[in-house]
């Protein structure tokens, strides 16, 4: 029996455990405004200046060849530096030179720029990785030997005010912990030992109590390590699609070194050899420089975009992935409902008024403290007037709170006992008390239950005896906006499944409400493998969050597999996200990041290579207008000479990457909607502003140009 | 009539013709290549080459057979010319020196067609139709087969296997190529092009002085000529010889026969993938682009300024007073559209952009239709290139038909793109750097060089024509032109094949609303401006010293 069937019987149960803060109910379903939505991570132009050190930095070459574009440009600028150095007298030379370097040194920059981000980040992670003291259990004694000592399988113990000195599941105790170091959250959680919230990180604070823990990873391979590398980009290997990208741009970067390397024999048979600078320029125009320059900082930015929403990806690839999902697996409870049930109403039997019943509903749950039990109270208020009373209210009241074992609460006041929990428990206190159950209870019970709700019986005994009065009626909350985003998703081409340990009636129920395309009921581990497994056979994508242990193969099977940081070790392992909110609606998020991750490079490959174009009706009038003259016709740009039209190609093409950085690490804005409204949008954009726009800004640059005095 | 009205009356006759044929053909050509059945004719080829036609390959195999098949036919058709003068029926020719009969027999394997020769004053009957015509059928059935193979790849799934290369040469020939042709090669007769095995005729001439005619099954090379995309007249003067095609009606006859095929193709490729839209817009690209090509040399030939060209409603040096201005631009636009390379007129006397549009037809890989079934494999790659721009900017890794574009795909596709281009201007770098080539110009200036560039891009292209003008018939243009013709045509079949094998073994990523509709204008729209801007790019500067220079110039 999963835990979710459980929780359909005893409605109560999750009380006693809730984690301190809830991350389920309160978090929002997403549905905020577009600016909010993905995209938005900031972008100060400080960060640039910040930045350059960095970026001279990584003029290596070893570093540059890594993209093959962005070499090919040092190449070019070191070749153009020494035909100036040659040629000193030649303002032309110079210039071009120097643009060159900056063309390179604003790529570097703008990977500088998407890794400084992450610096800060891992810097903030670094201080909660001091090294600790470890308190180690050998046999009946302790010993304090360093964090960095212990190995796996060691036991330790720790208590309120200690820092957790490693990775590990706790053995032993309960304890809240203060995770802040890791989620930025500040409410403490509960660690315990057994079942599904035993795993602790090292650098998170035990607050309160005693725990022993089991040391599960070596130092310096700890959650808290492999973030850090993480963040800072070092752990960073190019995705498949990337790779691909580059292929591409390498073999467009051949083909156009071929064409202005075979001009030079065909220009001096046409009487106008061109310099080794100008030929070089026209060959940094050409190549895709824009995109070459900005690919990595696209891929570390998408990343850092995760980051900032506290999910963590293992592995770019399964950013990507996320992109190409097309068939999302959702829990029900959290991400499609609100994390608990609310009473919806109450239905008295024969002989009873509403009003009654109400009131002893009300007066049977003020000690229960359940997310149920207040719903039930605030029904109450709401819908009958009923003001809250309190439990210091009533003098000689004896309170029955709800517990696990009796799965009901209540209070025993003015010789009336009241009792409200699961349908059996009630029962089974009537029928001890001599009372008979009337059996309008029973088919209004049942029919609930049918309907897809939890009925919770509400009893009394007096002096009349005991009695049934009536049912509640407890039902999922399917969060707001969500059918809007399901349909959305739809658009987008995702199937959404909804996963519940619920029976297939009130799943069905759920389902329709919610608006997802289908179910999966009384959902086990293996029906959950075999349903990733089938959709996956089809060829589909397959994303899915977990947190128990026995969510772990299907995490790993899932090509996004978003582990919940409240979740076991065994989940995270498995798992290739974690999302430190442990907020599973996140999902559809991570899904929207790596779609815009994709249409960010695709966008800046499209503009780059549309901005060619222009750069030849500059470059080739200026290049051979004076030996065929009909060439200037080329010119529709008017460019005043020769000099300053390559000159402004070169600057142009420079210019737009550094306009480009804040695009790239932002992302282009991401609605979703079906992919041809979205190709035409970006193709216009990117496509046919990417031709357009270089014919301006050269020209306007050129303008510029020609004012200096001596030039043009 | 105004012969404006006249060209623009005969491309709507081509475009009804074409589009009456377009339905029955594609999905013949579909069946052809779906059958289980074997003709008897073909299984006693199958006994006769010892090969198994049931026998599924994967495409090492399937390359190993068109490399092989095509290795024999380069050595069998080089021995043949090289023993031409000791065979009989060779109207008393000598063999052919040792680099042209390198250079020719690459040129016809290749399904290239340049010719270094004069027809009339080389090659015997054995020779013409022995080993030349031969090669007319057998190298369009290579590139058609080629051309499955990548369909198959796209409709297949999880297996390797692109079914067998032997049946899809044999079946190419004798199903598609040699019935269409013997129809062709009796319209031809019917309308007045020559079909015998005569000899020399010396013909007295009006002005005083005689000259040789010789006959020679002509109309039958003509039909597959055209039909195969070939291009290799049987005569030097090639369609603009009477002989080969005396009328107007014959000239759009020979069109619709160079069009036939490419087009058609994309039909079957619609059918053998399941989805009939797919092919209509690989084919709307493909007309997009013949269209417009076909209007601006219309519009750059006919507006051609001046008292001379306005008496005769346009440029019409090197064109045939029989076919016009009208009928030469939709020709030269078509052969250089597609791999055929035949020509009706000089293109060298077109004006500077109508030379400029046959050369950049080329330059786009003869894709638009292309050759035989080298255009629809053309197509495809630069479809792969498209949408693995497009596709990412719909939010998704790109995939097409189904199948996932990664980076072995991608790597495959990006090799084809290089190919073409890195022949073309590397050789004609070298061609122009050298002192001895630029001897073969017959004109200087900008006009001398795009006779280079145009023997070049022509060669690597597998199109054939020439800008005439270029005396070819040297060592060193034998020699580099075989090279890029025989480069050209097999090391992007490599890839080609190599793409289809590993296209084939993806398991199908289904459609959903978030993938990227390749069966729409839009796509259409956005693959004409990839192939424009990707490949037209990239001959630009060399265009601009040449064909533009000149064009620009007046």
């Amino acid at each position: 029996m999963t835990p979710e069937t459980k929780k359909l019987e005893e409605p109560g149960s999750m009380s006693t455990a809730t984690p301190t803060r809830a991350p389920h109910s309160d978090v929002p379903t997403g549905h905020k405004t577009d600016a909010a939505r993905v995209g938005g991570g900031l972008f100060d132009p400080k960060q640039l200046l910040k930045s350059f050190p960095d970026a001279v930095k990584k003029l290596d070459p070893r570093v540059m060849i890594k993209s093959p574009v962005m070499f090919v440009v040092l190449v070019g600028s070191v070749l153009t530096t020494i035909f100036a150095i040659k040629d000193p007298t030649d303002w032309f030379g110079w210039a071009i030179a120097a643009w060159l370097w900056l063309t390179t040194i604003f790529a570097n920059l703008a990977e500088a720029v998407a890794e400084g981000r992450g610096k800060a980040q891992a810097d903030t992670l670094r201080k909660a990785k001091t090294d600790t003291v470890a308190r180690r259990l050998m046999g009946k004694a302790e010993e304090r030997v360093p964090g960095t000592e212990l190995r796996i399988g060691d036991l330790v113990v720790c208590e309120a005010g200690d820092i957790i000195p490693g990775d590990g599941d706790v053995v032993e105790g309960v304890a809240s912990v203060d995770e802040s170091a890791i989620t930025g959250e500040s409410a403490p959680v509960i660690r315990e030992s057994g079942g599904d919230r035993s795993a602790v990180t090292g650098g998170t604070k035990v607050l309160s109590d005693r725990i022993v823990i089991r040391i599960t990873t070596k130092p310096g391979e700890t959650f808290i390590d492999r973030m850090i590398a993480l963040v800072e980009g070092a752990a960073r290997q190019k995705t498949p699609n990337e790779i691909a990208l580059n292929i591409l741009l390498a073999s467009l970067t051949i083909v156009f070194l071929l064409a202005v390397v075979t001009l030079q024999p065909f220009a001096k048979y046409a009487g106008q050899e061109q310099t080794m600078i100008v030929l070089v320029a026209l060959l940094v125009c050409l190549i895709p420089t824009t995109i070459g320059a900005l690919l990595s900082a696209i891929g570390i930015a998408g990343m850092d975009r995760l980051v900032q929403r506290n999910v963590l990806a293992m592995s770019g690839r399964a950013v990507e992935a996320a992109g190409d999902v097309s068939t999302l697996l959702l829990d029900k409870t959290g991400t499609i409902t609100l994390g608990n049930r609310q009473a919806a109403e109450f239905v008295p039997v024969t002989g009873v008024t509403e009003a009654e019943l109400a009131d002893a509903a009300q007066l049977s749950s003020l000690a229960d403290e359940t997310p149920e039990g207040r719903s039930i109270v605030v029904l109450a208020k709401e819908k009958y007037g009923l003001r809250e009373r309190h439990q210091g209210e009533l003098s000689q009241a004896d309170w029955v709170a709800f517990t696990a074992q009796t799965r009901m609460s209540g209070v025993d006041v003015d010789g009336r006992k009241v009792r409200k929990g699961a349908a059996g428990s009630v029962i089974r206190w009537v029928t001890e008390r001599g009372g008979s159950v009337i059996e309008d209870a029973d088919t209004t019970a049942n029919k609930i239950s049918q309907a897809g709700g939890t009925p919770l019986l509400v009893a009394v005994e007096d002096a009349d005896g005991a009695r049934v009065l009536g049912v509640i009626h407890l039902k999922d909350v399917v969060k707001d906006g969500m059918r809007e985003r399901f349909d959305e998703l739809r658009r987008m081409g995702i199937k959404t499944v909804m996963i519940t340990g619920d029976n297939p009636l009130t799943a069905r129920a759920i389902a329709e409400e919610a608006g997802v395309d289908d179910f999966l009921a009384e959902a086990t581990p293996e029906d959950k493998m075999a349903l990733i497994k089938r959709e996956q056979a089809g060829g589909k994508l397959v994303a899915m969050t977990g947190d128990g242990t026995n969510d772990a193969p299907a995490l790993a099977q899932a090509d996004v597999g978003v582990a919940m940081n409240t979740g076991t070790s065994a989940a995270k392992e498995a798992g290739n996200m974690v999302d430190l909110d442990s907020n599973p609606t996140k999902l559809i998020e991570i899904v929207e990041i790596g779609k815009q991750l994709l249409i960010t490079r695709g966008a800046l490959t499209t503009f780059s290579i549309a901005n060619d174009v222009a750069k030849y009706f500059a470059i080739i009038p200026a290049m051979f207008a004076v030996v065929y003259p009909g060439l200037d016709k080329l010119n529709i740009m008017d460019l005043s000479s020769p000099e300053s039209a390559i000159l402004s190609a070169v600057i142009f093409n420079a210019l737009i990457i550094i306009a480009l950085v804040p695009l790239a690490l932002k992302g282009v804005r991401y609605r979703p909607t079906s992919a041809d409204k979205m190709l035409r949008r970006n193709l216009g954009i990117y496509g046919l502003g990417g031709l357009i726009a270089p014919f301006i800004g050269i020209k306007l640059i050129d303008l510029l140009i020609s004012l200096i005095p001596g030039i043009g | 009539m105004s012969p404006i009205l006249a060209g623009v009356l005969q491309l709507l006759a081509l475009i009804a013709a074409l589009a009456l044929a377009y339905r029955p053909l594609g999905d013949y050509m579909a069946r052809v290549y779906s059958s289980p059945k074997h003709l008897r004719v073909e299984k006693w080829i199958y006994k006769a080459i010892g090969a198994n036609p049931t026998a599924e390959m994967r495409w090492p195999a399937y390359l190993r057979g068109v490399l092989a098949f095509s290795a024999v036919s380069v050595l069998f058709l080089y021995v043949l010319q090289r023993v031409q003068g000791s065979l009989p029926g060779s109207l008393g020719f000598s063999s052919i020196d040792p680099d042209q009969a390198f250079n020719t027999a690459a040129s016809f394997v290749s399904n290239t067609n340049w010719q270094s020769y004069y027809g009339e004053q080389a090659m015997g009957h054995v020779v013409q139709t022995g080993g030349l015509a031969v090669q007319n059928f057998v190298s369009a059935a290579v590139g058609i087969a080629v051309a499955v193979a990548l369909v198959r790849g796209f409709a297949r799934s999880r297996t390797g296997e692109l079914g067998n290369f032997w049946a899809d040469l044999v079946r190419g020939t004798v199903r598609i190529l040699v019935p269409i042709s013997v129809i062709g090669a009796i319209v031809l007769v019917a309308a007045g092009a020559i079909q015998n095995f005569a000899g020399i005729h010396e013909v007295g001439q009006f002005m005083g002085g005689s000259q040789q005619w010789n006959g020679g099954a002509v109309a039958s090379q003509e039909a597959i000529k055209e039909l195969g995309t070939n291009g290799g007249g049987y005569f030097n003067a090639n369609s603009a010889h009477p002989f080969e095609n005396p009328n107007g009606f014959t000239n759009l006859f020979q069109i619709f026969l160079i069009l036939l095929i490419p087009f058609a193709l994309t039909r079957t490729f619609g059918r053998m993938v399941g989805s009939l839209k797919q092919g209509y817009a690989i084919l709307a690209t493909m007309v997009t682009i013949w269209i417009g090509f076909t209007a601006l040399m219309m519009w750059t030939e006919f507006h051609h300024g001046g008292p001379a060209f306005d008496v005769a409603g346009g440029a019409m040096e090197g064109k045939e007073t029989r076919f016009g201005v009208g009928g030469s631009s939709i020709f030269a636009v078509a052969t250089t559209l597609t791999s055929t390379g035949a020509v009706n007129s000089f293109h060298s006397s077109f004006t500077g952009f109508g030379g400029g549009i046959t050369m950049l037809g080329m330059q786009l890989g003869e894709i638009a239709p292309g050759g035989t079934g080298s255009g629809l494999y053309g197509m495809l790659i630069m479809a792969i290139i498209a949408v693995f721009i497009a596709g990412l900017m719909v939010g998704r890794t790109p995939e097409y038909l189904g199948k996932k574009i990664g980076t072995r795909e991608i790597k495959l596709a990006a090799c084809y793109i290089l190919i073409t281009p890195a022949l073309v201007l590397c050789f004609a770098a070298a061609a122009m750097a050298l002192p001895t080539p630029v001897n073969s110009m017959t004109n200087s200036g900008a006009h001398g060089f795009s006779e280079i560039l145009y023997a070049y891009t022509s060669a690597a292209n597998n199109n054939g024509s020439a800008f005439a003008g270029l005396n070819a018939d040297t060592q060193w243009f034998n020699t580099t032109l075989g090279l890029a013709m025989l480069l050209g045509r097999f090391l992007p079949m490599v890839f080609v094949l190599a793409l289809a094998g590993s296209l084939a073994e993806q398991k199908p990523v289904p459609a959903t609303a978030g993938t990227l509709r390749t069966n729409k204008p839009l796509f259409t729209g956005l693959l004409v401006g990839t192939i424009l801007i990707i490949t037209g790019l990239t001959y630009f500067p060399a265009l601009a010293l040449g064909p533009l220079a000149e064009g620009l110039a007046s």
